[in-house]
């Protein structure tokens, strides 16, 4: 009867949460797995199986190609750009700045606006008119005398996803720099000063102490982004809406199943999402359960 | 010890219970008609200025006429009815349908047609006697296989040419192009002059212009057979048409947001010529409240799009009676109101649309609805592609994706193969 009091409650506690993960998150995945593996190309037929045929045939649409590309140049200008501003802002914080809780609410406060909102505001700041038509950052630009870096930010064909990566490492490098601010005070004082004692200089200090002992932190930041970054929708659609020059493949998700009305495909390109996310995420669960154990 | 136990309780029934409530609203929203007054929840994505006023005036008019039904206004908002098509697929799958949706007349209702989900309206059509007023034209195009499934209620026109007339007089333009060749002359004669020829919005309104171009060079004949079993996407006329189209892109300005920048463009004198549905001219014409507050005929003009003279290059919100309606006497009811020549006269004026009927009151119509109205009743009919008519949803997105990766690398070549496969593939 103790034992049972001992398990019980704590049991009871988290079943509901339990029972709402294994049907509406694993449930529905496989449901949404099972429906990538048909030819249900419309919402009447029923679809039969049809293996991995829907994950190759995707690769002959040029809009996936596009698609994919976009969301490689925008993950790695966003991962790398929040990521390298983040620890930027927070190397300056942890250097005593007065005033110090004041800065990290102002940084830190873009997080509490929805990428919705974030993209309202961006899509009128980077407006692509140039010249005498120019508004928002390009006009700024001509004020400054600084014309010659109007461009037409995420309509240009080649660099336009890394345009709209600024919007988003606007959002969330104040986030960065909290995880990072935090792993920096986690360095103890005393091994810093024995590596001063040692005849460290300032920079060997944190080319040797401080860096190596952010590992996991970067870690941990470098998942949270790239997961965002992958599923990214809802600022892409507040920029630009749902066109081939900014597409990813969650909006060609959206338009698969909406618009063209396949469930097969539009079950195909979230089965993509998830493997690209869990690339991203097992490995860094797999560490983790390691680490635990080592300690 | 007791204290935990508690806690642990409490937290699971909660818990449970918003686990289960997300199942009991439903039931609750779909019997709450049943006592009483019956409820008649009319689905639309008329929430804007002038559409939204349009619904309420057929609303006072339905309740009026049946005191019995109360109606329910389940509008969802969103420019052209994206989020509203959405949530409504996933209703009918659900087969929780509302009593009645607006949909697009024509190909953008096959869907649910094929699926089964909508009652045929032939009957209505008869005891209204619909058919002797409107267009026979019109009822063809929206006819699958002799059975009618909507009732428009109202018609908008795509294939209009907005332009400035101070910009064109100052490119020493004197009237509006009557021909592709014209217009792209014109074009070169305003480029000259540092304005921006044409003005364009976002993806969408490329397809627009397309389907334009498309008219104007194909002609309303070898048009219309594209949306036909017989059609040729292969023929030299639609390479000719797409490199007519590709000409005219390359004079585009940088596509601005949407089509309300890009009308904005002409009425502001930047921009010479747009091509964009008329309702745009609610927008040019409107109070600064909702619109620019612009003079018609001095500020802005307009004409039929290059080409197209003499065809009307139509779209139409209509309703729909989906099967399995909770009320279905008070959806009846209501698209009874929508069809009939009150409802319609109330709701065009303040939409800024014509009625689908031809018997309308005609002094209700000014300026350039009145135009409109008086094309209506003589031009040869053609239907939109972006917007629902000719092409199924499946078709309308594969040349979404064609025009968009057009755009980008002004292959017409590949654009064309990539039509012909929309064409094959769109199970239409």
């Amino acid at each position: 009867m103790t034992r049972v009091r001992r398990w019980l409650p704590g049991l009871l506690l988290v079943t509901p949460s339990i029972v709402a993960v294994a049907v509406f998150v694993y449930g529905l995945l496989g449901w949404n797995l099972k429906v990538a593996m048909t030819d249900q190309h419309d919402e009447i037929s029923q679809g039969s199986f049809v293996g991995l045929e829907n994950f190759t045939a995707i690769w002959d649409q040029e809009r996936w190609g596009i698609s994919v590309r976009h969301a490689i140049v925008f993950t790695v200008v966003f991962v790398g750009g929040a990521l390298v501003l983040g620890w930027l802002l927070a190397f300056l914080m942890e250097k005593g700045i007065r005033g110090e809780s004041g800065f990290r609410a102002v940084y830190l406060f873009p997080m509490a606006v929805s990428f919705i909102a974030t993209g309202v505001v961006w899509r009128w700041l980077m407006n692509s008119g140039t010249g005498e038509r120019a508004v928002g950052l390009n006009s700024l630009f001509h004020y400054l005398g600084l014309d010659f870096l109007q461009w037409q930010w995420f309509r240009d064909p080649d660099w336009g996803m890394a345009a709209m990566a600024i919007p988003a490492i606007w959002q969330m490098s104040g986030y960065v720099m909290a995880l990072f601010l935090a792993g920096f005070r986690g360095v103890p004082d005393e091994l810093r000063e024995s590596a001063r004692v040692d005849g460290c200089g300032e920079w060997q200090v944190y080319r040797h102490i401080v860096l190596p002992m952010l590992r996991p932190v970067t870690l941990s930041a470098l998942i949270i982004l790239g997961h965002i970054s992958l599923k990214v929708f809802d600022l892409i659609v507040a920029v630009s809406g749902k066109q081939i020059i900014t597409d990813v493949p969650a909006i060609f998700m959206w338009t698969a199943v909406f618009d063209s009305h396949d469930p097969a495909k539009g079950a195909t390109i979230a089965s993509y999402i998830v493997i690209s996310v869990a690339v991203f995420v097992v490995p860094y669960l797999v560490w983790n359960a390691r680490k635990g154990k080592r300690s | 010890m007791r204290r935990r136990w508690l806690a642990a309780v409490a937290v699971s029934v909660a818990g449970l219970l918003t686990l289960t409530a997300c199942g009991g609203s439903d039931d609750k929203a779909a019997g709450g008609g049943q006592s009483g007054q019956k409820k008649v929840e009319v689905f639309s994505w008329w929430t804007g200025p002038g559409e939204a006023d349009g619904l309420k005036a057929m609303r006072e008019i339905f309740e009026k006429g049946n005191p019995g039904f109360t109606f329910y206004d389940a509008a969802v908002a969103g420019g052209s009815g994206d989020q509203a098509r959405a949530l409504l697929s996933s209703k009918l799958q659900a087969n929780q349908p509302p009593d009645t949706f607006q949909g697009h007349a024509g190909a953008e209702l096959q869907g649910y047609i094929k699926a089964g989900k909508l009652e045929p309206l032939n009957f209505l059509y008869d005891e209204l006697k619909l058919k002797d007023v409107l267009p026979q034209e019109l009822i063809d195009q929206i006819s699958v296989q002799g059975q009618v499934y909507s009732v428009p209620v109202n018609i908008h026109r795509s294939n209009v040419l907005w332009f400035n007339p101070s910009v064109l007089k100052a490119a020493g333009i004197s009237e509006a192009p009557k021909t592709i060749d014209e217009f792209i002359a014109d074009l070169g004669k305003v480029k000259k002059t540092g304005k921006i020829p044409l003005s364009i919005g976002s993806q969408w309104t490329a397809v627009h212009l397309l389907e334009s171009v498309m008219l104007g060079s194909l002609g309303t004949d070898a048009y219309n057979e594209l949306w036909t079993a017989n059609a040729d996407w292969s023929g030299a006329n639609v390479t000719k048409a797409l490199e007519n189209f590709k000409t005219i892109l390359s004079y585009a300005g940088t596509p601005q947001e949407d089509w309300q920048p890009a009308a904005k463009q002409v009425a502001d004198g930047e921009a010479a010529f747009n091509i964009m549905g008329d309702w745009a001219y609610g927008y040019f014409h409107n109070p600064p409240d909702g619109g620019l507050g612009k003079q018609s005929k001095t500020d802005f003009d307009w004409a039929a799009s290059p080409g197209t003279d003499g065809t009307f290059m139509w779209l139409s919100d209509s309703f729909t009676l989906p099967k399995g309606a909770p009320n279905r006497d008070g959806a009846v009811a209501w698209l009874k109101v929508a069809a009939s020549k009150e409802g319609q006269d109330a709701f065009n004026p303040k939409k800024g649309s014509i009625p689908a009927r031809k018997d309308a009151d005609k002094s209700l119509y000014q300026d350039y609805l009145a135009w409109d109205l008086d094309q209506w009743a003589s031009a040869k009919l053609a239907g939109s592609i972006q917007h629902g008519v000719v092409a199924n949803d499946a078709w309308r997105t594969a040349i979404n994706d064609a025009v968009g990766l057009f755009q980008q690398d002004q292959d017409v070549a590949k654009f064309q193969q990539a039509l012909i496969a929309a064409a094959k593939n769109s199970g239409q």
